[in-house]
């Protein structure tokens, strides 16, 4: 996993609740049995006027002029600014998959989804809670301003916007100290083998009904 | 002694190791696999020289991609028309077999929809772990198992260290007493929950279903239930254990025999929140008032009853839920005010790991029965949730009510729910669906997703539009 310690990038928006995983990555992309290439996909049925194809050439496909990431000013932006409960719906990891190929790198909303949250962290994608008033602030100065820019700094929690204002922002120590350090949690978990080979013994003899064979 | 929840108690159980950092390693029993959200976590496993923890802990079968159609599915693997879903469905059959992970594969009977064969062949069970790389994992729940729908980097996590790293969840309760009117499903009931909890409402729990209509609900109607937690954003839907639970247990393939069973039992007798045990959200929902549930809208919250008129933007206050209601309308080809048994319906499609057991087949069929599905219906399709799902209503004669009233006869498969082998919606089409989610684009790209229980389903096949079913019964 690339490590993520300070992003500086412009903003774009998705305003509006409770996107989808589905919105983020249709289904037909999801038959890729890779982790890349999803990036020319992310909010494909937003994006395009028609309908999206594995293995199409996302080039050659009518854009929706109407849709914001398609806007000039928004190119090349790396945070996105979003509203409450984003990525609700499908586990799949393809949505952390196809926003961090397009080029995020942090998230910033009210809220999100459980799964989508957790999934996030595992790709070098930051997902950040600012209170509801904060991130409609956010939004309007992004809307006033074109080039509008935020500096994410992990290791102190700070967000700075164009004037210097500095943002406070939480998050879990151990996905900080794997997001800081690029660090794969299978490898982290595999420290406590020990402790989980003794739990599956412990385990087995108290329910043994569960380790029968699946044949 | 502190009084535990149902969640707290499997939680304690599973405890391999609490972290400084605040995370937990919780242990997993299962892992359930499936061609989707598995190549990746298995080339990573390759990729790193890592071994299966546990092989006999997983269990794998391919369902998002294989074909319902009867012809397509003959040929097998092989015959899948779409070369992208062919090479997932064979991707998942080397992989199993390079590992060594049991593979109920595309035309073994026992093969079918993830969630269906879990429970159906005991390789889930009460009191167990189980994870999968799906979101609906919450379905089995229903038997008292902790479920986690989880990503891909998680299936990878369980596969090499047999553990997922947590933070313990808080705790609610959705508890509805009283008695279930004529006609109100198992579906009925969660839709109506999320329409009062919202789609976010459940961020962050566990949600436990309790009071007598869960009680007395059967094993399938509470896996209808927990499936859609995560429509209410809940991770995990949990019922306690008791006799019925045990009753659909008992004899299953994989589950406990001889003395397993009774050291088994005993253990599963306490898989249920103790007297006085405190969760941090209570919802309570009185039975009577919950009557047939559609949704109108692109989000599982979007539902009202079917005697309802669909919303307006003006309905609602808060900011969000006006623009949200706007675009759903807009999307959805819908009316304010417009009542919801107008709805023209140009599909209808019963299935899906929500709604495609043994009992929501039957329940479609009653209502069918002896009728034909309306002229202007262009497609009605019935996917049962696996092989042994499908020869049991074949023993019933279900499948020919079926074919008699004009529904297509389908192979197991995910099929419609998300359209990724050839079941898809048309771009402004209508669809009854008995599946869990609505948003836009899920059955097909410009589809328009109504979801509504088994029972709703074949009522709008046989009227063209929605119709009361309890009027349909009654007649």
């Amino acid at each position: 996993m690339e490590k993520f310690t300070t992003v500086t990038g412009l903003c774009a928006p998705m305003d509006r609740a409770n996107v989808d995983t589905d919105m983020i990555i249709p289904k037909q992309f999801l038959k890729s049995i890779k982790r890349t290439g999803f990036g020319p996909n992310l909010f494909d049925e937003l994006r395009y006027l028609d309908e999206g194809v594995p293995g199409a050439d996302c080039s050659a496909r009518e854009i929706n002029s109407k849709f914001p990431l398609n806007f000039p000013r928004y190119q090349d932006a790396s945070i996105l600014l979003a509203r409450e409960n984003f990525g609700c719906g499908s586990s799949r990891e393809h949505a952390p998959w196809a926003l961090e190929d397009y080029g995020f790198r942090v998230i910033i909303a009210p809220s999100y989804a459980d799964i989508f949250f957790n999934n996030s962290f595992k790709n070098g994608l930051l997902p950040i809670v600012l209170a509801a008033d904060i991130v409609e602030r956010l939004f309007n100065e992004m809307y006033a301003q074109e080039a509008y820019q935020l500096t994410v700094e992990l290791e102190s929690q700070i967000i700075r916007t164009p004037t210097g204002e500095e943002i406070a922002f939480d998050v879990d120590t151990f996905r900080k100290h794997c997001l800081l350090n690029g660090l794969d949690d299978i490898g982290i978990t595999l420290q406590d083998t020990d402790a989980i080979g003794d739990f599956e013994a412990k385990w087995q003899q108290q329910a043994p009904w569960l380790f029968g064979a699946i044949k | 002694m502190v009084a535990k929840t149902l969640y707290d108690k499997l939680w304690d159980t599973h405890l391999v190791k609490q972290r400084d950092d605040g995370t937990a390693l919780i242990y997993i029993d299962r892992q359930l696999l499936h061609e989707v959200t598995s190549p990746q976590a298995f080339e990573g496993l390759r990729l790193a020289g890592r071994p299966l923890w546990r092989r006999g802990a997983n269990l794998a079968t391919p369902d998002h991609n294989v074909p319902s159609e009867v012809n397509e599915r003959a040929a097998g693997v092989d015959g899948i028309v779409d070369e992208v879903s062919r090479i997932q469905v064979q991707q998942l059959d080397s992989n199993c077999e390079e590992f060594g992970v049991t593979e109920f594969k595309i035309n073994d009977p026992r093969q079918g929809i993830v969630h269906v064969v879990g429970p159906e062949s005991g390789a889930t069970l009460p009191g167990m772990t189980v994870v999968c790389g799906d979101s609906h994992t919450a379905t089995h729940g229903a038997l008292g198992a902790l479920a986690h729908g989880i990503g891909t980097s998680e299936v990878e996590h369980v596969m090499a260290t047999q553990c997922l790293i947590q933070k313990k969840m808080k705790n609610m309760l959705v508890k509805v007493e009283g008695a279930l009117g004529f006609g109100v499903a198992p579906k009925d009931v969660i839709l109506a929950v999320i329409g009062i909890i919202g789609t976010a409402g459940g961020n962050g729990y566990a949600i436990e279903f309790g009071g007598s209509v869960f009680r007395n609900m059967s094993v399938e109607g509470r896996m209808t239930v927990c499936n859609m937690a995560i429509e209410a954003g809940a991770r995990v839907g949990l019922v306690a254990v008791d006799d019925t639970t045990l009753a659909y247990v008992k004899g299953r393939p994989f589950a406990p025999r001889a003395e397993h069973w009774e050291l088994a039992v005993n253990s599963w007798r306490d898989l249920h929140s103790d007297e006085g045990a405190s969760f941090d959200r209570v919802v309570e929902v009185d039975a009577a008032s919950i009557v047939p549930q559609v949704s109108w809208g692109t989000s599982p919250e979007m539902v009202i009853a079917v005697d309802g008129k669909v919303p307006s933007p003006e309905d609602f206050e808060d900011r969000a839920k006006q623009l949200a209601t706007s675009q759903a309308l807009a999307y959805m080809g819908l009316t304010a005010g417009q009542a919801i048994t107008d709805i023209k319906l140009d599909c209808i499609f019963i299935g899906s790991c929500t709604n495609s057991r043994i009992e929501d087949l039957r329940a479609a069929a009653a209502v069918v029965k002896g009728k034909k599905v309306a002229a202007t219906v262009s497609r009605a399709l019935v996917v049962p949730g696996s092989g042994l799902v499908k020869a049991q209503a074949e023993q019933e004669g279900l499948d020919k009510i079926f074919v008699e009233a004009g529904l297509e006869w389908r192979e197991p498969s995910c099929s419609m729910c998300l359209a990724m082998n050839s079941d898809v919606l048309g771009e402004g089409e209508h669809c009854a669906s008995t599946s869990n989610r609505n948003f836009e684009g899920r059955q097909g790209f410009g589809g328009r997703t109504h979801l509504v229980s088994p029972e709703m389903a074949a009522a709008a096949a046989v009227a063209g539009h929605f119709v009361d079913v309890r009027e349909m019964l009654n007649k």
